[in-house]
């Protein structure tokens, strides 16, 4: 069936309130801009997040949504999809929200492969407490809360990711609207938990945190566009490619030097089960890399929702026991009278 | 089998199995509790048994204990002390030795009493001594050998055979009072299908049990129960973790609903989902979660996306779970959150029971957080109360914390089995399509609830969530908004009093002294005020199963008795939500924790005391 929807048709009546030139306003707008190519009836799709600036986002869809509490929006949205698998569901959380106080509902649901899509909005700091560090800051990044630079080691999304035996990742750029659109709508199509790292900048407390690969002349030497099948080319002339090092590591090397032609580049393969390479090109950081965006790892498998849909109607199909009458009156009973 | 010699009628009578927790004791007590209903006797159990899976054999800390009531009248308890003791080793003498009836009789396996087992249970050289038991009608039985000896031709392992050491016993205390071997001969045919030798070695056990008890002619006068007169129907044996999943079932097939449980393991409530666990028979989509925060979130998840939504813990997860029922009473959405009571603070006393977590449910959220709390009273009317949490939830739009406790939990009676045509259908208040666009909050002018409108439902999308918000579900800090609403949702919990039953009365409805109880206390303290009443004394009691909003006759009945005295095991919670409650009146307390239920007898004693001080 065709909606003919325009993004128009998924903004709710709400004011938009985020800061002026915060990197989620351009989220909202991809993410709107996706849902309407995806086929699915707008009363189908639930928007669960937890709390956040980020978190603020369901208000914002004119679609079913729930704001719920701080790091448990994966299990609600859980609880959702297998109440009804039928829906759409949405996650959107940030790297506090995600990763500090709901990082284990975080990997679990990765692990389940729970048909859900997770939109994490990466700032690299607690936008809504107003400016302290979070689980994915730089090493050494001075907040209110690390006055003289935090002194551990910070998450990598697409790490844990494969660690939790993800089987969708994939990163984009907040304002990089066309390839974000593209990315929803893979993760939509995609069964199970698609994970989706936005980089996401946060004007008032880590501005310009992402500048360093986002920004527009320096953007495609510093940052790889993947493509499912397509060489790992990039750069502002395309002169640029990555190839495996040993078996550990990537390198960047110049098409056309040291007789490096197309052939010599890694094709990129999201499919491929075993997440090794995967694995490397989401930790890839500059300066020693670019950063990778695009669909990194899309790998099917059975999903959570499915199974116990599954094993419930098997069961079903054979059971002695067909509603409460048939269980009050099994196992050992006996009469009076 | 044979003639007895003497047999003498008894009203009702209270048999303790007891043993190392590897001695099988639980399913000892099963299966005379089973063999007791069947031939028409009214009874009680309770199982009783160690926090770790393996203590120290042979120490006072690794006794398993299930204890068995039964008796030709109503029996509500599972008995204060017992009349037969069934010790299979000398730390079982050890931790009941207090709990015989004087003179009562105590049967025990005479080849576990070695040296070395009666040093472990903390003894010198006799037990029987040690503990004056020497006048009581002590049986020593040498099971271990009797057992090696009658499955000597069985070719099984020497573990194996000791392993029927229970039946033999058994089989002795069927002998004593005079009950058949069918039923359990047929359950381990059943359990052993696949090892019919298995199957004939407990049953020569069990049979020579039996006739060890005849020959040796010490258990002698034998005893005779008679059937209860019960109420006619048919009866199935139910404990309280079991009737509550079922009562959560039943509701899901009133209401046309799925039913999904999310829970997190954790004892005594762990039987709950582990019972709809196993239900997929009837749809039951059951999650078990990474911890209890998850396992209320997926539950409230389930909720909004139109699901029938439980999730089930003890104290500590019920902790853990407060922020969520937050979430859930400004959402205004339909959850039932079951708390097994166990003896806390912390990890506290995990297998034993306790009352002390009435202010937690009533008041343990951030914020103005009213929630309808109420809580069952004995093991099979735990299906009638997760039923109506379940109806008010649905109905009313918010959630109910349904309280039990370990001892309601694990504690076993025969429950008349309902019919599902009798039990009333559920109304949740689904939004229609007049009222598109849908304002979430919108409420309905009687019962101040707010319409369901269930995601995938056309034209009514819309958002909730745990910020205050206007009628029309947008965010708002307006301070009259806010007044407002938190008035709104505390007026919608009060109104549900319209709608439960007024408070019963048991006995007079004046008198000298008012028992009050809550929960799963009931069994003792009806037992305790019908033998006051039949004492002479003007005693009654009301038992109180809504705890908020509570019943709306409160003040009348309490008003009518010279003095109140509020008996739970906890420091005296409910008496304290009474005296905020209802001002007006003066409270006496009966408390007590130790993790074990209350005793008729101390109840009794406590309200003489009461009655004489003037
Ligand atoms: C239980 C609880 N603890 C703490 C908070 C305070 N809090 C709200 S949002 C937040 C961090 C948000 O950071 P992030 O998830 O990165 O979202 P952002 O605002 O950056 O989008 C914190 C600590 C809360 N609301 N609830
Ligand atoms: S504080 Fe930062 S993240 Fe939050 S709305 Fe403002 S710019 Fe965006
Ligand atoms: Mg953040």
């Amino acid at each position: 069936m065709v909606y003919n929807y325009t993004p128009k048709d998924f903004k709710s009546d709400q004011e938009v309130r985020w800061c002026p030139g915060c990197g989620n306003h351009a989220v909202l707008s991809s993410v709107q801009k996706a849902l309407v190519e995806l086929g699915i009836p707008k009363e189908k799709f639930a928007f669960i997040s937890g709390i956040g600036c980020s978190s603020r986002f369901p208000y914002y869809m004119d679609t079913y949504g729930f704001h719920s509490i701080h790091g448990r929006a994966s299990v609600i949205a859980t609880g959702v999809k297998t109440a009804n698998p039928e829906l759409s569901v949405w996650l959107i959380t940030g790297d506090g929200d995600a990763l500090a106080i709901g990082g284990n509902h975080f990997i679990h649901a990765i692990r389940r492969n729970i048909d859900i899509n997770i939109i994490l909005f990466n700032n690299e700091i607690y936008g809504l407490t107003k400016g302290q560090y979070s689980p994915t800051s730089t090493k050494g990044l001075v907040t209110k809360t690390s006055p003289f630079g935090t002194v551990e080691e910070p998450f990598s999304v697409g790490e844990l990711v494969v660690g939790a035996k993800g089987k969708f990742f994939a990163r984009t750029i907040d304002t990089n609207v066309s390839l974000s659109t593209q990315i929803y709508i893979e993760a939509a199509k995609h069964k199970g938990t698609s994970v989706i790292e936005v980089l996401q900048n946060c004007v008032i407390f880590n501005d310009g945190i992402h500048d360093v690969i986002a920004e527009k002349e320096v953007r495609d030497d510093r940052t790889l566009i993947l493509k499912h099948g397509q060489p790992m080319i990039f750069g502002k002339n395309n002169d640029k490619g990555l190839i495996l090092e040993g078996c550990r590591k990537l390198k960047v090397v110049k098409l056309g030097e040291n007789g490096i032609t197309e052939k010599n580049i890694l094709v990129h393969d999201a499919l491929e089960p075993s997440p090794g390479i995967q694995y490397m090109l989401a930790n890839m950081r500059y300066p020693e890399c670019p950063v990778a965006l695009g669909v990194i790892r899309s790998v099917d498998g059975p999903t959570y929702d499915n199974a116990v849909k599954e094993q419930i109607e098997g069961i079903q199909k054979t059971a002695k026991i067909k509603c409460m009458d048939d269980l009050l009156k099994s196992g050992s009973t006996w009469t009076v009278g | 089998m044979s003639k007895k010699s003497e047999v003498i009628e008894k009203e009702e009578v209270v048999i303790r199995f007891s043993g190392d927790s590897g001695d099988g004791m639980q399913l000892t007590g099963t299966l005379f509790s089973d063999t007791a209903a069947l031939f028409g006797n009214d009874l009680s159990t309770f199982p009783d048994y160690p926090a770790e899976i393996r203590a120290p054999q042979g120490t006072v800390g690794g006794v398993s204990g299930f204890q068995v009531h039964l008796g030709h009248s109503k029996i509500n308890t599972p008995g204060d002390f017992s009349d037969v003791l069934v010790a299979m080793n000398p730390a079982a003498i050890k931790a009941n030795a207090k709990w015989i009836k004087p003179g009562g009789t105590i049967i025990y396996d005479k080849d576990n009493f070695t040296d070395k087992n009666i040093e472990k249970a903390g003894y010198e050289k006799d037990p029987i001594l040690e503990e004056k038991l020497e006048n009581y009608n002590v049986i020593a039985a040498p099971v271990s050998s009797m057992v090696k000896e009658a499955l000597k031709d069985f070719g099984l392992d020497p573990k194996s055979v000791l392993r029927t050491k229970n039946m033999f016993a058994l089989g002795m205390v069927y002998w004593l009072f005079d009950r058949k071997l069918k039923y359990t001969e047929d359950y381990f045919v059943k359990k052993f299908r696949n090892k019919p030798g298995m199957a004939e070695a407990n049953k020569a056990a069990l049979r020579a049990g039996y006739y060890y008890a005849e020959t040796i002619e010490a258990l002698n006068p034998t005893y005779k129960i008679l059937p209860a007169q019960i109420a006619k129907g048919t009866y199935r044996n139910i404990n309280g973790n079991s009737a509550t999943a079922w009562g959560f079932i039943a509701a899901a097939e009133k209401a046309g609903l799925e039913l999904f449980i999310g829970s997190y393991p954790i004892t005594p409530a762990t039987g709950i989902l582990e019972e709809l666990a196993a239900r997929k028979d009837l749809g039951v989509k059951s999650f078990q979660a990474e911890d209890e925060i998850a396992g209320i979130c997926t539950s409230l998840g389930a909720s909004f996306a139109g699901d029938l939504a439980v999730t089930s813990t003890s104290g500590p997860g019920l902790a853990l779970k407060s922020e969520a029922i937050g979430l859930a009473v400004m959402a205004e959405l339909p959850i039932v959150i079951v708390n097994v009571q166990r003896g806390g603070p912390s990890t506290g006393l995990p297998t034993k029971t306790e009352q002390a977590d009435l202010m937690q449910a009533l008041y343990g959220r951030n914020g103005e957080c009213p929630v309808i709390v109420i809580a069952s009273s004995t093991p099979s009317d735990c299906f009638h109360f997760a039923f109506e949490a379940a109806r008010i939830a649905l109905e009313h739009m918010t959630p109910v914390l349904l309280l039990s406790d370990s001892y309601l939990a694990n504690g076993t009676e025969p429950w008349k089995i309902p019919e599902m045509k009798d039990l009333p259908k559920i109304n949740p208040p689904y939004a229609d399509k007049t009222e598109i666009p849908f304002l979430p909050y919108k409420r309905d002018n009687e019962k101040l609830t707010r319409s369901w409108a269930i995601p995938g439902t056309v034209g009514m999308e819309h958002r909730i969530g745990g910020l205050e918000k206007t009628v029309k579900g947008t965010v708002s800090y307006t301070p009259e908004n806010h007044e407002q609403m938190v008035r709104l949702r505390a007026e919608k919990v009060d109104r549900v009093v319209n709608e439960i039953p007024d408070l019963e009365v048991y006995g007079a409805k004046s008198g000298d002294l008012l028992v009050v109880g809550w929960g799963g206390s009931y069994g003792y303290l009806i037992t305790a005020v019908g033998e006051l009443q039949d004492e002479g004394h003007e005693v009654s009691l009301v038992n109180f199963n809504y705890i908020n909003p509570l019943p709306g006759n409160v003040k009348d009945i309490f008003r009518s008795f010279k003095k109140i005295v509020v008996c739970e095991l906890n420091m005296g919670q409910f008496a304290n939500y009474l005296r905020i409650k209802h001002q007006e009146f003066s409270y006496e307390q009966i408390n007590k924790v130790q993790g074990l239920p209350f005793t008729v007898n101390d109840i009794k004693e406590k309200c003489i005391k009461i009655l004489e001080d003037k």
